[in-house]
Order: C-alpha cells, then sequence, then structure tokens
C-alpha cells in the first residue's frame, strides 16, 4: 500500500558534478518498497516546482529510503539543495516491480538507469549479468557496487574513458551471438534512455523473429512527465499493444506509467 | 451542579446547499484530478469530503491526446489529456459501485461532440442508481457547428444547456469557461437556460514553447492551466458572477489551503473544488475541511454560510 508521508532528509550527497544520493528518514510507518518502484518527492517548498517528481528507490534499510538522482532540470536541482534536517512530502512506493528473476538474469542499465536496476540486483546477488553503459566514466555512476554484486558485469562509454568504446546495447548484441541458440534464454530487465530501449526492442524482435531462438523475457522501466504518480492525471501514459482497443481501428490502447508501470513487457510497448 | 458548556455545540456549522444537495462541507474534488474516487480512497477517508467529483465522461469512451500531455509551469502546470476516460457505460458498470457505498454526494461531470451527445449521457447517468448530480463539461467544441466550442459562444451554449436541462432531472451543474470576454454574462445564460448551480473557472488556454525545438511542448500544443497560477483570476471571476447569478457558485482554480478556499467563498462560491492540489497532496482536502472549520473558530463564526459572499467593496 502506497503511503502519503514526511521524510527527514539525513544527508544529501554529491557524488560528482551530475549526480547525487539522497537518504531520507520517514517519520512514520511506510511499506516496503519492491525493486523498481517509486516515489513522488516534494522537491521544493514554494509553488515553483510545484509538482512532485518520481524517482525510483534506489536504496531501502530500515529505516530509510535512498534515491540516486542525476542533476537535469528545476525538480532535481531544487531536490539538490535540501539539507540534512529539512523535511519534504513524499508518496509511495508507487507503481509495480520487476518480477522475480528465476536464476541469472541480464540487467541492461544506460546511465542514471542503474538507479532503478540496483535494487533488483542487491536482492538477487550475484546472479546479473549487467551491461552498463554511459557517455563517459563519470557518469557510469554506481559502477563499483553494480560490478561487486554482478556475476558478470560488460561496461560501455560513448568516449572510452572507461570500458569499452561505444553501445552497450552492441555489448549486448554480441554476448547473445557468442551463446549457442538453443541457450536457455536470460530474462532481461532494462532501464535507460529511450534509444537504448529502442535498439534493445530491434534486438529482441529480431531473435524472436528467429524460430529457432527461444523467447526472451525482457521488462522495461518506463519513464513519463507524470503529474500524479497515482493514477489519475492520465498525463504518463504509453501505448500498449491491446485486443481489446478503445478505437477499433487501432491495435494498441494508453497505460499509466505510474499505475501499470512503470514496469512494462518489452514486446507490448509500441516503440515509435 | 452548573451547566458545564458543552463543547460540541461551538462547532461551527460547515455544511452547505447547493441545487438541492446537503453537503456536510464546502470541499469538493475538480473533476479529472481525484479519479473515479478510488484511486485516492487508500489516502483519504472518501466520507469526510463535501463531494466527489468524478474525471469527465462521455458517451464512448476516449483515448485522449498523445504525449506529452502535462508540462509544468511557474505556480502551475498545463494539461491536454484529450479527455482521456472509459465511457459512461463502463464507469456505471465498474466504477459507480464503488462510490455507492460513501455516505456523500456522487457528482459526474460528463461532456459531448454534439447536443445529441451531451443529452444521451445526460439521460444514461440520469437513470444510474448513486449519481447524485452532473456537472456539464461545456469546454469542448461542437463538431456538429465546425467545431465552436460550447462554452465560449452564448449561442451554442444557451443550446446545450437548454437541451441538458429537458433530458435529466438531476441538479445540473454547468461548468463555466474562462477562455470568454465576459464570464458574467455566459453564467447568466447558463441561469436563464434553467442550470441549478454553477462551477468556475475551467483551466485557462496556454501554450509552452520548446526553444532548442522551436515547437509547443505539449504534443496537442495548447493546453488548460491550473493550479494557483490562475487563482487570483478565478476568484476574479467567481465575484463577477456572483453579481449576477442568483443560483449557486462551485469556486475552483489553484486552491491549496484553507486560506484559497476562504477567498473564493467570500468573493462568493457557496463550495469549492480542489484540483490541481490533489496530486501534490492527497490528503489537501482534508487539510482544507480541517482549516475552514478552524478559521470559523479563531474569527467567531458559527456558521461557513456567514462569511459566504461576504466581500466588502469600498
Amino acid at each position: 500500500m502506497s503511503k502519503y508521508f514526511k521524510a527527514k532528509t539525513v544527508d544529501n550527497i554529491s557524488l560528482n558534478k551530475h549526480f547525487r544520493l539522497l537518504n531520507l528518514s520517514p517519520l512514520s510507518d511506510i511499506d516496503i518498497p519492491q525493486p523498481g518502484q517509486f516515489y513522488m518527492l516534494q522537491t521544493g517548498d514554494t509553488c515553483d516546482p510545484l509538482l512532485k517528481r518520481p524517482f525510483s528507490i534506489f536504496r531501502h534499510e530500515e529505516n530509510s529510503l535512498s534515491f540516486l538522482y542525476r542533476i537535469r532540470g528545476k525538480g532535481t536541482l531544487s531536490l539538490s539543495r535540501l539539507k540534512s534536517g529539512d523535511i519534504i512530502n513524499a508518496i509511495g512506493p508507487l507503481g509495480n516491480s520487476y518480477p522475480v528473476p528465476d536464476g541469472d538474469f541480464i540487467a541492461l542499465a544506460g546511465g542514471i538507469g542503474i538507479a532503478s536496476l540496483l535494487p533488483l540486483m542487491r536482492k538477487f546477488k550475484e546472479r546479473a549479468y549487467l551491461f552498463y553503459g554511459a557517455r563517459s566514466k563519470e557518469e557510469l555512476v554506481m559502477m563499483d557496487e553494480a560490478k561487486a554484486v554482478s556475476k558478470e558485469s560488460f561496461i560501455t562509454t560513448d568516449d572510452g574513458s572507461e570500458g569499452k568504446k561505444g553501445l552497450i546495447t552492441d555489448s549486448l548484441m554480441k554476448f547473445f551471438n557468442s551463446l549457442p541458440i538453443t541457450h536457455h534464454p536470460l530474462p532481461l530487465y532494462a532501464c535507460g534512455p529511450t534509444p537504448m530501449l529502442r535498439e534493445l526492442y530491434r534486438i529482441i524482435k529480431s531473435k524472436i523473429q528467429n524460430p529457432k531462438s527461444q523467447i526472451i523475457e525482457c521488462y522495461v522501466s518506463m519513464e513519463e512527465y507524470m503529474a500524479c504518480g497515482v493514477g489519475v492525471c492520465l498525463g504518463c501514459v504509453v501505448k500498449v499493444r491491446s485486443q481489446e482497443p478503445v478505437d477499433s481501428s487501432q491495435k494498441w490502447i494508453y497505460k499509466r506509467v505510474c499505475k501499470e508501470g512503470p514496469v512494462f513487457d518489452i514486446k507490448d510497448i509500441i516503440w515509435e | 451542579m452548573g451547566i458545564t458548556p458543552n463543547s460540541e455545540l461551538r462547532i461551527p456549522n460547515l455544511s452547505v446547499d447547493i441545487a438541492g444537495l446537503k453537503l456536510k462541507n464546502p470541499v469538493m474534488t475538480a473533476s479529472g484530478t481525484f479519479g473515479y474516487g478510488e484511486e485516492y480512497s487508500e489516502f483519504l477517508d472518501l466520507n469526510r469530503l463535501g463531494a466527489i467529483v468524478v474525471k469527465g465522461l462521455s458517451i464512448t469512451p476516449r483515448q485522449g491526446n498523445p504525449t506529452p500531455r502535462i508540462v509544468e509551469t511557474p505556480a502551475g502546470m498545463l494539461n491536454a489529456i484529450g479527455l482521456q476516460n472509459i465511457g459512461v457505460n463502463v464507469f456505471i458498470r465498474d466504477k459507480l459501485p464503488f462510490l455507492r457505498q460513501f455516505d456523500i454526494p456522487v457528482i459526474v461531470n460528463f461532456f459531448g461532440d454534439s447536443i445529441d451527445e451531451y443529452i444521451h449521457a445526460a439521460e444514461m447517468l440520469s437513470n444510474a442508481e448513486g449519481v447524485h448530480a452532473l456537472e456539464m463539461n461545456i469546454s469542448c467544441p461542437n463538431k456538429q457547428a465546425g467545431w465552436i466550442v460550447f462554452g465560449t459562444d452564448p449561442k451554442t451554449m444557451e443550446q446545450v444547456v437548454t437541451a441538458v436541462r429537458k433530458a435529466t432531472r438531476l441538479p445540473l451543474i454547468v461548468k463555466l469557461s474562462p477562455n470568454v470576454t465576459d464570464i458574467g454574462l455566459m453564467a447568466k445564460i447558463a441561469e436563464n437556460a434553467g442550470a441549478d448551480a454553477v462551477s468556475l473557472i475551467n483551466t485557462i488556454t496556454g501554450m509552452v514553447v520548446d526553444v532548442k525545438k522551436q515547437r509547443p511542448v505539449l504534443a496537442n500544443n495548447t493546453g488548460g492551466l491550473s493550479g494557483p497560477a490562475v487563482r487570483p483570476i478565478a476568484v476574479r471571476m467567481v465575484w463577477e458572477v456572483y453579481k449576477v447569478v442568483k443560483i449557486p457558485i462551485i469556486g475552483m482554480g489553484g486552491i491549496i489551503n484553507a486560506n484559497d478556499a476562504l477567498e473564493f467563498l467570500i468573493a462568493g462560491a457557496r463550495a469549492v473544488a480542489v484540483g490541481t492540489a490533489n496530486f501534490i497532496n492527497p490528503n489537501v482536502t482534508i487539510e482544507i475541511i480541517e482549516g475552514l472549520e478552524k478559521f470559523l473558530i479563531d474569527e467567531g463564526f458559527s456558521d461557513i454560510n456567514e462569511i459566504i459572499g461576504s466581500l466588502k467593496i469600498s
């Protein structure tokens, strides 16, 4: 069950010029978040920014919630100004979560997408084949921890400052190609920028179309602008394939990232 | 033994009458910001609300607009959801039974693309058990009349309100668009056409431009502005309408606390609706109800009706 609660800022640590880690201590009992769920956090104490912002849960410990974020707009800039002792309002945990993997799995993270995947990787320690890509070394936030909890890791950067130079989806493709086609496919969990997810879909689709390969379970965490986080504003919708469309000339319906998501089966999303 | 003062006697009256509905207090939810009630029921006790106004419905379900549908603005937000909704039938079948368990008036917001669609929706909703009043959204275009927005053209508005009035016996609230030159005139037309109450304001049309792409941010280009940014405009419009109509007014537009709600009540609204603020604080309606009660006690009023329309103009 999600709750509306107040939380005290424990600290708000600057990791480098892009990333920060916000540690909150809820002032009332909260429910345990599952990997993939998110919270709506108040980012300032004036009417600008007005709306809360969604953040994936990065770490949950007894009476503490941590959020890893990148300063990108007005909301995150305002959040970065929170000081120890400051009280903010929050709503959560919200949304669905990553389905539990049976055995080993692949975690594909693009940049800050690692924030949503690390709780899953921590929970199922040394079961993840990590594929983690970013623009440069300094944008590979939390790389050491991510590698430490993984079974094996593959790292890429656009500029070659860490790991292989190139796209992480290319590394994933190579990994797939190195396995025998009859190899039991590992479930895949992905979070990152839309171009990465779109490329992932292209890879998965080409595997599906190969009659010899087995179906890959693939789950992606989606991002959209949202106002409420609880399913009422209908701002955060994505197009999802449907047998019962609202408009009979279409084969899709809108689903809410905040309520039916943020985790979707990649094959259900209409990638445009 | 002397008579001990009964502390309960000092609790001021918060109940108000709107178009034949008795509200426990003047605080309701604004359509489109509270879903069909269920979504927020895990955060607050719906029974404490004055009334619940559900997301706007049409005869047939609607897919709504492409994304981005929302963008934040200083002290507000623009939305262009495009009236996405499940349709009247699914609402009656799947959502209304949940709402029937609460002891509060359920007001259903509805709209259409044509006068016939308005009539059809009003008739179906009027026959459903558990609908206590209708709120007409007239801020949508009439496809039978060159896509003129019903609520911004006096003649079209008069026609649609007159037609819906004949189609329902339920209390009829007309939700006025602020995108007009003279909102007092529009309110007067609604009253003459048989409305039992007016609610105002709907959102104000706006646009945000992405300067790097040189495009509007919203896929729909324009959207409706809500939030604290619109509040002074909304209060002014409530005051203008209060001067010219006799039917009750439901005031809304950027209310985020009890003080904001009081501005509307003093300017002439008999009830208020809370919209965008629900997104920020799911419990805000309850906090506003408690804040109103505290204000009345602190200021020595025994009844909320004493402050409605109490604006002093020098």
